[in-house]
């Protein structure tokens, strides 16, 4: 027993006990979760590793330098990207208004900013359809006044996949929010900083990890939406047809090229989980 | 602790529920499923088919899938479970036939195609083929490897018309769809589309020095059930031809 053991009147335990009782927690990892590990993990890998055997490899690079293949995989790159920036303006506000200011329905519009992640996403089209549509509650009007028609124009993808995948900036930012410790601005503030001068540089880098990792599962959910592209924007070479909806077209006169197409895509995923490795998106977890 | 045992009772009774669903609702001996896949177009014909022959055939279960022929043509390939395959163009067909995974197939229908228009539009009025081809025209048509695309393809072409379509769509009834949403001013599509579409879509007739007449072909997959059989010969019978007819296709 510890003096301090003493003072408070702990009871003394036998340490051998005390020794065993550690080494059943901190010990040898139970053998039997390998098993429902194992299944899972080769449940999920499978399918990844049958995409890399059955791939036309001799056609490849025949399949990946034709131009509609490029055009489709620019044409994701960049919507998805330009769907993310438009998520962290709009989300990273959003994101603080939710977490730090007190208004009556707070709960409800938190819960309907985030029912896009659970919704279908080609029910995520249709309602894109009825909003922002020619004929839409809202596009009528675009249509009426400013001559402007959103769908089948790339910008209807960027609509359609910003719709999708802002929803995942704004949870991985709340969920941030609600750990952040405020101490850090409260000494800051003692210290005679501006509100601005804490947003950035306290507040900001903070969040930094937060931030990247929804930003990262926000741009993969973009890249890959397929359900309300197709709905919404439609599907033209070019200027609306995305690599998923290639590989889905592809599928129906030339499976080779969707087997090509597809591990394109299951690349770039892999690049961007390795580039952004556990380092940055532990932090977010934390 | 209450929390728990709630959850226990609520799955008790899912198992239970879905156990007692999974019973044939007629409540008598087990029944046989046909799986048709039929194009897109087939929606209407085949939805009454398919309940006359279960009336005609009690214990067997009607499936019906329609999708464009192009993509049941490869679900075929790869492997659905499938007994009766219909589509819209012998083209389909053959990507089947040649993989012999069926033989002889019958042409049991013909349809025509028609520009819709939206009935109640607010964009640019079509009112012949020849406006599809004019600037500022939305147009949408269906993709090139599915039957109705190709046919609409071929139909432009001997109009001598380029035509930049806003939307390649993966099957006609998605190209009925985008009309009747009012989201284009105009699609190719069949006749009997528009007739399916009711008071939603206008055609504008395609002139018959310019019409593409698209043949369905039907065919029992594989070694057909006697089901499958049956079911080729109703399509092919009179009945079949009194409810294509009213449909509004053309006879074989």
């Amino acid at each position: 027993m510890t003096p301090v053991d003493e003072a408070v009147g702990v009871r003394p335990v036998r340490r051998a006990t005390r020794r065993a009782a550690r080494a059943r927690v901190q010990g040898r990892f139970p053998v039997v979760l390998w098993v429902p590990a194992g299944l899972a993990v080769a449940f999920l890998v499978l399918p990844l590793a049958a995409l890399v055997v059955r791939a036309p490899w001799p056609s490849l690079v025949a399949i990946l330098t034709d131009p509609a293949t490029r055009a489709a995989l620019l044409l994701s790159l960049g919507t998805a990207a330009a769907a993310t920036v438009v998520s962290v303006v709009l989300g990273v506000p959003l994101a603080l208004v939710l977490a730090r200011s007190r208004f009556p329905g707070r709960g409800a519009v938190r819960t309907l900013v985030t029912v896009p992640v659970v919704l279908p996403p080609v029910v995520g089209g249709v309602a894109l359809l009825l909003a922002y549509g020619r004929t839409g509650v809202a596009g009528q009007y675009l249509e009426l006044f400013f001559g402007v028609s959103i769908p089948f124009t790339t910008l209807a993808v960027v609509v359609a996949q910003t719709f999708v995948a802002m929803p995942f900036l704004v949870l991985a930012l709340d969920g941030a929010l609600a750990t952040v410790d405020d101490s850090l601005a409260e000494a800051a503030a003692t210290l005679g900083a501006s509100r601005l001068h804490i947003f950035l540089h306290v507040t900001l880098p903070t969040l930094a990890p937060a931030l990247l990792a929804g930003a990262v599962l926000c741009w993969a959910r973009a890249l890959g939406e397929f359900g309300a592209t197709i709905t919404f924007a439609g599907n033209f070479p070019g200027a609306t047809q995305t690599m998923p909806l290639a590989v889905y077209l592809a599928l129906q006169s030339d499976p080779d090229a969707a087997v090509a197409l597809s591990l394109v895509l299951l690349a770039v995923a892999v690049l961007v989980l390795v580039l952004l490795r556990d380092r940055w998106l532990r932090g977010a977890v934390r | 602790m209450l929390g728990r045992s709630l959850l226990v009772r609520v799955a008790c009774a899912g198992v239970g529920a879905g156990l007692l669903g999974g019973c044939s609702a007629t409540g008598g001996p087990a029944t046989e499923t046909l799986t048709v896949l039929a194009a897109a177009s087939l929606r209407e014909p085949f939805a009454v088919l398919g309940e006359a022959f279960e009336d005609a055939h009690p214990g067997v279960d009607v499936r019906l899938s329609f999708a464009g022929s192009s993509e049941l043509a490869q679900q075929v390939l790869a492997g659905a479970p499938a007994d009766v395959f219909a589509s819209a163009s012998p083209a389909t067909m053959q990507t089947v036939t040649d993989a012999g995974l069926a033989h002889d197939p019958v042409t049991f229908a013909t349809n025509t195609l028609v520009v819709a228009v939206p009935a109640h539009g607010t964009g640019t009025p079509v009112t012949s083929v020849a406006d599809l081809a004019r600037p500022g025209v939305d147009v949408a048509l269906c993709q090139a490897a599915v039957p109705c695309g190709a046919a609409a393809m071929e139909m432009l072409g001997r109009a001598g018309l380029t035509v930049e379509p806003v939307t390649l769509e993966p099957d006609v009834r998605a190209v009925l769809t985008k009309v009747r949403l009012g989201e284009v001013d105009a699609g190719v599509v069949y006749t009997t589309d528009v007739v399916s579409a009711g008071g939603d879509v206008t055609a504008v007739t395609v002139p018959d020095d310019v019409q593409v007449t698209v043949a369905y072909p039907v065919v029992a997959l594989g070694e057909p059930t006697t089901a499958a059989a049956d079911f080729v010969d109703l399509v092919l019978g009179p009945v079949g031809t009194g409810v294509l007819h009213d449909a509004g296709f053309g006879p074989p």
